[in-house]
């Protein structure tokens, strides 16, 4: 597997603080990659950083071999790295189908103009980002909400709305910001489903999450963050038994404590 | 009175089925009503004999071209309250081309637009980057810059502003006429309500066009999360000033035609209050319909008139009578029919 992503030397300081300090990793095509750390270990500026949300104090993001970082959102996200959000951003007074449908918008091949006046095109790209919508509706059990409002779905169903917008871009990387926070065992076991189906339709995914058990189970590799630096890389077994992610998960005085 | 609020409407939230059945319904609805203002209300205030009220009347239609266009301001979550400086703006572009340089009126109209248009993307490009009261401010500042240029600049002739603009001529093409002379009608203003309300009818099939195609929908996205409308590649600055211009564009319009009819314009022509009532037309009619804007207008402005009898308590009455029904209806007058159709 080649490398699709590459993160040089990343760094993003707020004043004195150092976000994310020098951070260097490469995601493979088509793996699943967590980013996990404490809490404030600079996880979500990451993210931002990488889907050009913020603009690095120094270091740059390559996307195959072309620079990414410093470009507009929208930019990033057209050729191919797309975020969804921590919370659970939608565009909460459409249907959920209208969401995932505007969600297309990178394929479109029509002009606004053209969508306007109603064109051959915009005629085409309308029935084709009906039926997509429709086929990533059905992967992520979401038909039957369909024509709900999304401001009325429960938690679980919002995430799989999220991740059915990302799907919907035809993102080569999807940036998943925390899909599994505040569900419980039974809606993760199912969101980790979800994440490995969007894996198998060829995304290359990258989740920051909280979440160790489900963690653990789904990633390929894993990047652990504190203070914003990158302590540790490599497998779940890997990660498991290395001293300073446990270091920075127990803490040191926890020896002292007895545990 | 959050913009959030004003949920579902423009939106088809049914699943497809009878679609054709309903099309064909607006299609029909639109043309009746069509018909209804154009041919039955002339013949209406002709059996009255109430001339006056083609004057009220087209100002009913040319205000909801401009409220029109806040009400797409609404549309992509910014709320408008400068859309009085590019009615005024649209008014002496209009009347210096006609009167200093003899351009005819009907080249003039759509170079009015077109010059709001052009510089609502100068005025919008800093500033659309502001949200919610920020970009109120901003806009409603804009208006009092507007009112302050047309005093201080040599072309638009300071306090006296541009009075006795002759009435549009003939709008010939190959010799043919596609518009007679105005002077030569026996009733100018009969052809000014025409005219005006063509445009209206005209603009708000436009609008009810864009809002429904996927351009709105885009628009729509940004109004309810700009953050998410970017990562999933939405150009989000290029998208707000297309809407912004488009506005504007109905802003002008509707201040080269006021200024037209009244023969005259001047630095207060459009000042504030103007810029607050459009945002009103908007409020009262349903920020979430397209044809709010049209019916805020006709009601704001006939409830206004029809309270002055009440003196000086005219102020009161209808502010409170506003308030009250931003109170029981925050989505606007247009609201109460959803409520039919769901019990």
């Amino acid at each position: 597997m080649s490398d699709i992503l590459s993160i040089e030397n990343l760094t993003r300081r707020f004043g004195g603080l150092y976000a994310v300090n020098d951070v260097s990793f490469t995601v493979k095509e088509n793996e699943i990659l967590s980013v996990i750390g404490p809490n404030g270990a600079g996880k979500s500026t990451l993210f931002k950083l990488i889907s050009s949300f913020l603009k690095p104090t120094s270091g740059r993001v390559m996307l195959q071999g072309e620079k990414i970082s410093g470009l507009a959102p929208h930019i990033v996200a057209r050729k191919g790295v797309v975020r969804t959000f921590q919370e659970t951003t939608i565009f909460r007074n459409m249907t959920v189908r209208e969401n995932v449908i505007i969600a297309h918008h990178l394929q479109s091949e029509a002009s606004l103009f053209g969508y306007f006046a109603g064109s051959a095109n915009a005629r085409r790209d309308v029935q084709k980002f009906g039926q997509s919508a429709d086929e990533i509706l059905t992967l992520l059990n979401l038909e039957s909400v369909a024509y709900e409002m999304a401001s009325n779905l429960p938690h679980g169903s919002l995430r799989a709305l999220g991740i059915a917008i990302g799907l919907a871009t035809n993102a080569r990387v999807l940036l998943l910001d925390e899909p599994f926070a505040g569900m419980n065992h039974e809606e993760t076991m199912r969101t980790v489903n979800m994440v490995q189906g969007v894996r198998d339709r060829g995304v290359t995914v990258l989740l920051v999450e909280h979440d160790m058990a489900a963690v653990m189970k789904i990633s390929d590799r894993i990047v652990v963050l504190n203070f914003g630096e990158k302590i540790a890389e490599g497998t779940a077994t890997e990660i498991q038994n290395d001293e300073r992610v446990i270091e920075a998960y127990l803490g040191i005085e926890d020896e002292s404590i007895g545990l | 009175m959050g913009i959030e609020h004003n949920s579902n409407g423009g939106s088809k939230a049914k699943p497809a089925g009878s679609s054709l059945a309903a099309t064909s319904l607006k299609i029909v609805g639109a043309l009746l009503f069509a018909a209804f203002v154009l041919i039955v209300v002339p013949m209406l205030i002709n059996g009255a004999e109430r001339w006056d009220l083609y004057y009220t009347l087209t100002s009913v239609a040319l205000l909801s071209i401009a409220s029109a266009g806040v009400w797409l301001t609404f549309y992509i979550g910014r709320i408008n309250i400068g859309q009085a400086a590019y009615a005024l703006i649209g008014g002496y572009v209009s009347a210096i081309l006609v009167v200093d340089y003899g351009v005819s009126f009907w080249w003039t109209l759509p170079l009015a637009g077109l010059t709001c248009a052009a510089i609502s993307i100068f005025v919008g490009l800093p500033i659309l980057r502001l949200r919610g009261v920020y970009f109120a401010m901003v806009t409603l500042v804009f208006t009092e810059v507007a009112k302050m240029a047309a005093l201080a600049l040599p072309i638009t002739h300071g306090a006296s502003g541009i009075a006795n603009i002759p009435l549009p001529g003939a709008l010939e093409i190959f010799g043919l006429t596609l518009i007679p002379d105005f002077n030569t009608l026996e009733n100018s203003r009969y052809a000014f309500y025409i005219l005006s309300v063509t445009l209206m009818l005209l603009c708000y099939f436009m609008m009810y066009r864009l809002v429904n195609s996927r351009m709105g929908r885009l628009c729509y996205s940004l109004q309810q999360n700009e953050e998410l409308a970017s990562s999933i590649g939405v150009n989000i600055t290029y998208l707000r000033l297309v809407a912004y211009a488009i506005s504007s564009f109905l802003g002008g319009i509707g201040g080269a035609i006021f200024a037209a009819i009244s023969q005259s314009v001047y630095p207060s022509s459009f000042a504030v209050a103007d810029s607050i009532n459009f945002m009103l037309n908007c409020f009262l009619g349903g920020l979430g319909y397209v044809l709010g804007p049209m019916l805020g207008t006709f009601v704001l402005y006939f409830g206004w008139d029809w309270l002055f009898q009440t003196g000086k308590y005219q102020l009161l009455i209808f502010s409170s009578v506003l308030i009250a029904l931003m109170l029981i209806l925050p989505n606007g007058l247009l609201s109460i029919r959803l409520w039919g159709k769901k019990s």
